[in-house]
């Protein structure tokens, strides 16, 4: 067994995905969590107050979910890799200041251990209910990154991930989790240190004045002026130029003021936008996220039993939305049934990319709460298909 | 022609010439308080992050100061700051923003702020009134007051900040108006200097919307309000309720040592650490 004090876990382990989330964020550099008490994603936040203070971090229990996003906000303009973790009531309060980070570039990682909603809902079960609210719940618009993993291990693999991607891109990034994973336990295998890939966001040396530099709005993504050295940086989540100075009149800078961080995520999507196909060449495929992926795998193994020509393709990321990777998939297939554990957030999206092309259709679970059966799965299939 | 600078303008962004407060206001004040402070110090702008929120007195940091500003959103500058502090614990980190701000959308970042005994310097500007939207009623708004939202009379009671503010836990807490710039600039620097969280209350004048409101007018009519009703904190203890009704009391409430959180913080981490190579020794 690792020593409990060392910063990568290196090893194989027998945990559930919240706390693999949680080794994620140390093994990538994370030193600066704030979090409020929510089921299901408590134990990522019970774990960080545990691990960070050994690393050299500082975990806040903040006093709501708000002052938890906008802890984590400053301190990563402090120059730590910061995060939040929550779970959909508390991302419903994270919102307008989620607002604030992509309006001012800053990195950030917000855990999302899904729950079943609207409202109190039911804290324990797991359900993908918040993936279009992450992307367009805050007001205004603007594009965020967020991943879905299917499993404790992925719960590692894509925390190390959101935070390379946070601080490649000074874009806040949301691990899409859900009940199932963070509380599920399975085998998790964390590599050498040395093995793991983690990026450092890039700070401007030098100028003293910010309207020497370009702070801002660069879509090659600007040096991020870091407090505590001197770069007299100026900071609004109000309309601003590349230098970071307020402008409330100019069109022009308001135009950018929009456009530039969402072209930064648009221009470089190639980079990062990851799907995973099985059987490409099969006429019907199952497009899925998250945990649910593991049930239209298992659908799909049944029906190629069957003789039926299944496939799959899993989301790993769902926003900047994969558009293009769902259009080359429509263009092979005859049939693509969405698989998602909500009411279908995903679907229109899907469907405006695919309908063009091959026969779309959406089934959520046979009943909500509970995560498909893969015999309902395959009974659906084999309804399109027919 | 010779042109001479304010002596505080070296303090400022050079490329920022103009103000955004109307004429009268008492942000000038307050702000020059805060820069006297830092400079009687013998501080740089680089020793400090300043943080604000929504309103008109979260312009006095942003965009002038020339050092580290975030402007953030409403209510939640206190939240921020935690974070910056947390992350830069030998910063001194400032907060400076307004009543509405810190005490009603923000209400509870304050308290709980007060409560952690984080190192924030707080300077709070209560004019008690939203000014920048237009003279709404404000938890700070004297209780009867006519303004825009309240007008038949505001039938609430106000928040006596400075009190509260002590009674959730701060090291420091002050209250002075903008008639007693030299008192207030000496909290300041007490503030700054205190390890721990530390409140500044600056009572200040809104002519426009305040004045309206109060039938007051003009900045030099509340400026003799604030001369005329201020009472010393020591005298008003000795001073029975009825005839404090309407005065506004100053002068420091709390000025005490106690833990304070990134302190706490940078303990903890050492103590962890010296356990950790034991282990690796053994």
């Amino acid at each position: 067994m690792q020593d409990k004090r060392n910063r990568v876990l290196t090893g194989t382990h027998f945990e559930m995905g919240n706390w693999a989330c949680t080794e994620g964020a140390i093994a990538a550099g994370c030193t600066f969590a704030a979090g409020y008490p929510i089921t299901p994603a408590s134990e990522v936040a019970n774990h960080l107050a545990a691990r960070l203070p050994r690393v050299g971090g500082t975990f806040l229990q903040s006093e709501d979910e708000i002052s938890a996003v906008c802890a984590a906000i400053g301190a990563s303009w402090a120059g730590c890799k910061a995060m939040t973790v929550t779970s959909g009531p508390g991302i419903s309060l994270m919102q307008e200041n989620i607002g604030f980070a992509v309006a001012t570039e800053t990195p950030l990682v917000i855990v999302d251990v899904q729950r079943l909603g609207p409202s109190t809902g039911v804290p324990s079960v797991g359900l993908a209910g918040d993936i279009v609210q992450v992307a367009r719940g805050s007001h205004g618009d603007y594009q965020i990154i967020a991943l879905c993993p299917e499993s404790p291990q992925e719960m590692f693999d894509l925390t190390v991930q959101a935070f390379n991607l946070a601080e490649t891109y000074r874009v806040p990034v949301f691990l899409m989790a859900d009940g199932f994973i963070g509380h599920m336990r399975e085998q998790i295998v964390i590599p050498p240190e040395g093995e793991l890939a983690i990026k450092q966001r890039k700070i401007p040396a030098g100028s003293t004045s910010p309207l020497e530099r370009r702070d801002f709005q660069d879509v090659d993504v600007a040096p991020m002026p870091v407090f505590g050295r001197g770069l007299q940086a100026h900071v609004t989540s109000s309309c601003h130029d590349e230098h970071g100075m307020r402008n409330l009149s100019d069109p022009a800078v308001m135009h950018q003021y929009v456009m530039r961080p969402i072209e930064k995520i648009r221009k470089h999507r190639d980079e990062f936008v990851q799907v995973q196909a099985d059987h490409p060449e099969a006429k019907t495929a199952l497009v899925s996220y998250g945990t649910v992926s593991r049930s239209a795998r298992a659908a799909a193994r049944l029906a190629r039993r069957q003789g039926l020509d299944v496939g799959t393709l899993r989301l790993l990321t769902c926003w900047p939305f994969p558009d293009k990777e769902i259009r080359r998939l429509a263009a092979k297939v005859d049939n693509l049934l969405v698989v998602e554990n909500n009411t279908g957030q995903l679907y229109p999206y899907i469907k405006a990319e695919a309908a063009h092309a091959c026969r779309v259709a959406f089934l959520g679970p046979q009943t909500l709460g509970q995560i498909h059966d893969p015999e309902f799965i395959l009974s659906h299939i084999k309804e399109m298909i027919a | 022609m010779s042109v001479s600078e304010h002596p505080l303008r070296k303090y400022t962004r050079r490329h920022i010439t103009r103000t955004t407060t109307c004429p009268g206001c008492g942000i000038g004040t307050v702000s020059q308080a805060i820069l006297r402070a830092i400079d009687e110090l013998g501080l740089d702008m680089d020793d400090f992050v300043f943080v604000s929120g929504i309103g008109c007195s979260a312009w006095i940091p942003s965009p002038f100061y020339a050092a580290d500003t975030l402007h953030t959103t409403h209510g939640r500058p206190i939240a921020f700051a935690t974070g910056v502090k947390l992350g830069l614990p030998d910063k001194n980190v400032m907060v400076v923003s307004g009543d509405g701000d810190l005490t009603a959308i923000g209400g509870n970042h304050l308290i709980h702020a007060a409560r952690r005994n984080v190192d924030l310097t707080v300077v709070l500007v209560n004019n008690g009134i939203y000014g920048m939207t237009g003279g709404q009623t404000a938890p700070t708004t004297p209780r009867g007051l006519t303004t825009i939202t309240s007008p038949y009379g505001t039938m609430e009671h106000h928040f006596d900040i400075a009190p509260m503010v002590a009674a959730a836990g701060a090291s420091f807490v002050a209250r002075w108006t903008t008639y007693h710039p030299r008192q207030m600039t000496r909290s300041i620097k007490k503030g700054i200097q205190k390890k721990g969280f530390a409140l500044i209350e600056a009572v200040s004048q809104c002519p426009v919307q305040y004045g309206k409101a109060s039938k007051l007018g003009s900045a030099v009519r509340i400026l003799e309000y604030f001369k005329e009703n201020s009472v010393r904190i020591d005298k008003a203890r000795a001073m029975e309720a009825e005839a404090l009704a309407g005065k506004i009391i100053v002068g420091e409430w709390v000025d005490i040592a106690k833990a304070e959180l990134t302190q706490e913080w940078t303990e903890l981490r050492r103590k962890l650490r010296e356990e950790s190579e034991c282990h690796k020794l053994i």
